[in-house]
């Protein structure tokens, strides 16, 4: 058994209608002291409404050196941004 | 609420000022030296929130005191003598299971007392119990699971655990024994006599140590002399030498 707590991403929701934002990580035995140690180091100073921990090994990542096939055939489809309508003058700000 | 003798008041006040004042200092050490950073933050705001306590507390006193003095006069000029905390508090920290098994005990007895003086008839204790009684919900909580963690953990920790609360157990005694000032704040409404606290503080201090597999030691001794002022420890004038320094050596200095 290892020695070392395992390691969670802390997420954070800053007030009500926003999403919970990454905010960084902690060590915890389990994860109801990941949340308390949570608010003891990322809501001391009244930054949060809500707290979600999640153990870091249970995050599927993507992988950096496969960035070409994921993002690079999207730099070209410059049709997929609804930048090609006109909009009405009257419609104003969007 | 009832007319009360100002000098009980004072006393009362005092008492759980000196309690929160003290154990915040004893916490504050922990600064920088706790066994993960995660601990440290915690260690530190609850000492922030003790001390944030005291302030009410310990201003509320000053202010019954009169003279003009300040919670920063209270605090910083008086004598090891003078001091009202239990002795429990003044104890050095010991190892950090030993310092969280005090801020348990301390944490439990709190969360019993606090909720009585929201209904205080002094309308500011109240208030002040009602703000405090929010931090101290978060106390025990994390006390309490820090004790079943250790206690319930390796067999080292479980060792140093029972050690610490065998260390520890002898100091609760004190928090419930009640004299003239509890009878004057009982009288009056303002406070409960900590006597009648104590059944259900052994309810709640017993399920979290039974849960973190820890016996009670089979013993009902308990040093006394810390809310008299009696006889404190030697512990105590050491803390305030380190606490109280710049105000003595620099009297009345600001920043």
């Amino acid at each position: 058994m290892s020695k070392e707590w395992p390691l969670w991403e802390i997420f954070i929701r800053g007030q009500h209608g926003l999403s919970h934002r990454h905010v960084g990580s902690l060590h915890a035995p389990d994860a109801e002291m990941a949340i308390k140690n949570a608010r003891d180091v990322y809501t001391r100073r009244n930054e949060g409404v809500s707290i979600w921990v999640v153990e870091a090994n249970n995050i599927s990542a993507s992988s950096p050196s496969e960035k070409g096939p994921l993002y690079e055939p999207s730099e070209s489809k410059i049709y997929r941004h609804p930048t090609f309508f006109d909009i009405p003058d009257e419609v104003g700000h969007m | 609420m009832a007319p009360v003798d100002k000098e009980m008041l004072t006393q009362f006040l005092l008492r759980m000022g000196d309690n929160t004042l003290i154990l915040g200092h004893r916490v504050s050490e922990w600064c920088g030296h706790a066994p993960v950073l995660e601990e440290d933050i915690a260690l530190a705001n609850t000492a922030l929130d003790l001390i944030g306590q005291t302030q009410f507390w310990l201003g509320y006193a000053a202010e019954v005191m009169g003279d003009g003095k300040t919670a920063d006069d209270v605090a910083f000029l008086r004598d090891a003598w003078d001091f009202r905390n239990l002795l429990l508090l003044e104890l050095p920290n010991g190892d950090f299971g030993q310092t969280l098994m005090r801020q348990f005990l301390f944490d439990a007895y709190q969360s019993i007392l606090l909720p009585r003086l929201m209904k205080s008839s002094d309308q500011r204790i109240a208030e002040v119990a009602e703000k405090a009684s929010k931090e101290v919900a978060y106390h025990v909580e994390r006390s309490a699971e820090t004790v079943v963690g250790l206690g319930d953990g390796t067999e080292e920790s479980h060792k140093r655990m029972q050690a610490a609360l065998d260390r520890l157990w002898p100091y609760v005694g004190e928090m419930f024994a009640s004299d003239e000032v509890d009878a004057a704040m009982a009288t009056a409404g303002i406070a409960p006599d900590p006597a009648t606290l104590r059944e259900e503080y052994d309810a709640l201090v017993g399920k979290v140590l039974s849960e973190a597999t820890l016996t009670v030691p089979d013993s009902d001794f308990a040093h006394k002399g810390g809310r008299t002022g009696a006889t404190h420890t030697e512990h105590l004038g050491h803390l305030l030498t380190q606490m109280q320094w710049l105000q003595r050596a620099y009297p009345g200095a600001t920043w």
